[in-house]
């Protein structure tokens, strides 16, 4: 019938839109939670074992470019920067600021994931993929077993990691339209909010894998 | 007449009809009856592996079935019961309807979420399905690693993908309630004023939030190790396979409580009806819901006490695990408080109240006896845990979804179900159930270990006993799905409150007005407050 205004007006279960919009940030919280549960499992798996192969993780963690990571991590928290730049000009009502910044986040957060291909394919030609024919890390004499389940949990969080990303450029990009077609005003931009809240919440990830993945052999030499 | 006018009067079931009006609503009410209909299916499918299951053990040579099939049929049974009916079945279809209405909302706080959490159930079910009809699994419902990962040849990954999707049905769900009782209260309607039903709900919400995404990750892990081989699960690489245990009961022993705590709040309401008190102890046994939702994350490690977890460790879990039972018995005592000097009338959903509240306690106490590390070695992988946990899940659980049906069934149907039938079926569902697991106990404490189809001959008395008492059982759950289905065509009409219960849910016609109220109620008083409805019966 009028789904156009319905989006746009208060939803029927709703006495307010400020009710409306608590709920909604409240519903984006409790999700993140759910995500930090769901990270959480990998992060314990990775504490575990490393707790328990520490010489072979330092060598396989210090086979990684911690180059590239660190400027991956400028790039992620850049995309931080601009993405809450977008929040702003949506409570501001400002629809040109909103799609210029998201905009801005979009080319950052797909830089990101560029960045990553590239690191994976270099894992690929270097034999440091677990379950492959072949897989070989140097230096770690007959532990290559640990070696493997250092690479599965690189290739499992950075994975989920990544995916997470891939949902989040697509969000960006449905958020792009529909500032363009006009959607969010200085009273309506909820949308806009919580999804920088998610986007916020998959750069802290980033925040805690990259130390954990690239820089724990610096202590240990 | 009364009955024409509410017959005549516009409410969530007529207001609009087709297949596509219940497929695209976002009316909670009618997703939740979405969700009856997809459970009650899971429920019977369940019920006919538990049947063969049954049949199979009725001789001690495992005749009717291969032992490679029963390993099947079992893990098949906890499947479908556990993750497809268990885990939905009071949150998603008592839980959707009543606890918007309970709280006085228009609806939940995510009409669409709700809708997607349905169909992401359906997705999970029909993966599980397929896996089923493919050639099943072996593995157990637990999917212990590295039997799961690297030696069965059924269809591992099929049904745990089928859990996995299951499980965000699970957190969505969660995640809505969570928001509803946050955000979506009446005006009045404080925190300590809500029915302690929507307090177990919660309660439940919270730990479907912060487990399930524990077990995704946990069967993310397993896909993994499984197609890939990469060795977070496997000994021969360096991996250790008791970490998919803690990681899987990290979940799966709070789902325990996902399980078990919407059926204390369904007893909660009942008791209080029929007894025309209000709860004993109300404070304490909201309170008593969210510790058992934080407790019952402390405790995993009582699955652990003999898969090489370090004795201090069992000690600390074993310690914790007694400590349940602080909060559990609060609720018990205080529904017998709740009985006492009460007017007690013993409708049918009280009967199930009253079997609920005396099996719970065997389910409850046979658990401290699983929780002291001394005797869990004895009866480890027994009969005896089967017992238990069918005590806590069928005669608790079970029992209170029944007992919860009966009772809002006028509510949501605006009809009445056949009252001699009812209480005949509740009788045969507490006789069956006894007769089927008591033998249990005696046959686990005997030394007869779980997931084998053949026994020593000794063992066939108590195992007959028990199949026996499982066709008993079944009868008990048939005849409901028959007079349930009658009487949405023929019951007799049901008034806006036949039970002259107290609760918001009363307060509106039967069946509800699609947005649940004409005009939204200003709470006023507290729960089961009697006084007020006596002023509208008089």
């Amino acid at each position: 019938m009028h789904s156009e205004e319905q989006t746009l007006a208060l939803r029927e279960q709703f006495d307010t839109a400020a009710q409306q919009r608590d709920a909604s940030t409240l519903g984006m919280w409790i999700f993140l939670i759910t995500e930090v549960m769901f990270f959480g499992g990998m992060f314990l798996a990775y504490s575990i074992y490393r707790g328990k192969y520490p010489d072979v993780f330092a060598v396989a963690s210090s086979s990684l470019n911690v180059y590239i990571g660190a400027a991956n991590t400028v790039v992620l928290l850049c995309s931080s920067f601009t993405m809450v730049m977008a929040v702003r000009a949506s409570q501001l009502g400002k629809r040109s600021g909103i799609i210029f910044w998201l905009i801005l986040t979009l080319i950052l957060g797909m830089t990101f994931l560029g960045v990553k291909a590239f690191e994976w394919n270099e894992k690929f030609e270097m034999h440091h993929v677990p379950g492959m024919a072949g897989f070989h890390l140097d230096g770690v004499g007959t532990s290559q077993g640990p070696a493997s389940i250092f690479f599965s949990l690189y290739f499992a969080m950075t994975g989920l990691h990544a995916m997470h990303m891939v949902v989040g450029v697509g969000i960006l990009t449905m958020l792009i339209f529909q500032a363009k077609a006009g959607k969010f005003s200085a009273e309506y931009w909820t949308p806009v909010d919580i999804s920088g809240l998610y986007w916020h919440f998959v750069d802290i990830v980033w925040i805690f894998l990259f130390p954990l993945l690239y820089l724990i052999d610096r202590h240990l030499k | 007449m009364i009955t024409a006018a509410v017959q005549q009067r516009e409410n969530y079931l007529n207001s609009s009809y087709g297949l596509k009006s219940w497929l695209l609503t976002k009316d909670h009410k009618r997703i939740a009856l979405l969700y009856f209909a997809t459970i009650t299916l899971f429920f019977f499918i369940g019920g006919i592996f538990a049947t063969l299951i049954r049949i199979e053990l009725v001789t001690p040579e495992s005749d009717l079935v291969s032992a490679e099939t029963y390993n099947k049929l079992f893990t098949m049974h906890g499947v479908i019961m556990v993750f497809f009916f268990l885990v939905p079945s009071i949150p998603a279809t008592l839980g959707n309807f009543f606890l918007p209405i309970m709280i006085g909302a228009r609806d939940l706080a995510f009409p669409k979420i709700n809708l997607l959490s349905w169909y992401l159930l359906i997705i999970g079910g029909a993966l599980a399905f397929f896996a089923m009809f493919a050639g099943g699994v072996d593995t157990g419902w637990t999917f212990y690693t590295p039997y799961s990962t690297s030696y069965s040849n059924t269809w591992v990954i099929a049904t745990a993908l089928g859990i996995f999707v299951a499980g965000f049905s699970s957190i969505l769900t969660g995640l809505n309630f969570i928001v509803t009782v946050h955000r979506m209260r009446a005006p009045g309607m404080t925190f300590f004023r809500m029915p302690l039903f929507v307090w177990a709900n919660y309660a439940t919400a919270l730990i479907q939030v912060l487990g399930t995404p524990v077990l995704a990750v946990t069967l993310v892990l397993v896909f993994c190790e499984r197609l890939l081989h990469i060795g977070i699960f496997d000994p021969a690489l360096g991996g250790d396979p008791v970490l998919f245990q803690h990681l899987f009961w990290f979940y799966s022993h709070p789902a325990v409580y996902i399980m078990v705590l919407p059926g204390m709040g369904v007893i909660s309401e009942l008791v209080s009806t029929f007894s025309r008190k209000p709860v004993y102890g109300y404070g304490m046994i909201a309170a008593s819901s969210l510790s058992i939702a934080v407790i019952g994350f402390l405790v995993w490690g009582h699955h652990l006490f003999v898969s090489t977890q370090s004795v201090y460790a069992g000690m600390v879990f074993s310690f914790l695990s007694y400590f349940v039972a602080i909060p559990s018995a609060i609720k018990v005592f205080n529904w017998t408080a709740t009985l006492y000097k009460g007017s007690i009338s013993f409708e049918t959903p009280m009967l199930y109240a009253f079997g609920f509240i005396g099996l719970f306690t065997i389910g409850g106490l046979t658990g401290l006896f699983l929780a002291s590390l001394g005797l869990d070695v004895h009866v480890t992988d027994t009969y005896f845990v089967i017992a238990h946990f069918h005590y806590v899940m069928v005669g608790g659980t079970i029992m209170a979804y029944m007992g919860g049906l009966h009772y809002w069934w006028p509510k949501m149907t605006g009809r009445m179900y056949p009252d001699g039938w009812a209480k005949l079926s509740a009788g045969i569902t507490f006789l069956g159930f006894n007769l089927t697991f008591f033998p249990q106990f005696i046959l686990g404490y005997l030394g007869m270990p779980r997931r084998y189809a053949a026994y020593p001959p000794e063992f066939q008395v108590l195992h007959v006993l028990s199949s026996a008492g499982a066709s008993v059982l079944a009868v008990g759950y048939l005849i409901p799905a028959i007079y349930f289905a009658w009487s949405l065509k023929y019951g007799p009409i049901a008034g806006a409150n036949p039970w002259g219960a107290t609760g918001l849910e009363w307060k509106t016609s039967s069946p509800p007005p699609t947005h649940n109220f004409d005009e939204i109620p200003i709470v006023t008083h507290e729960a089961y407050d009697y006084t007020t409805v006596e002023a509208e019966v008089a």
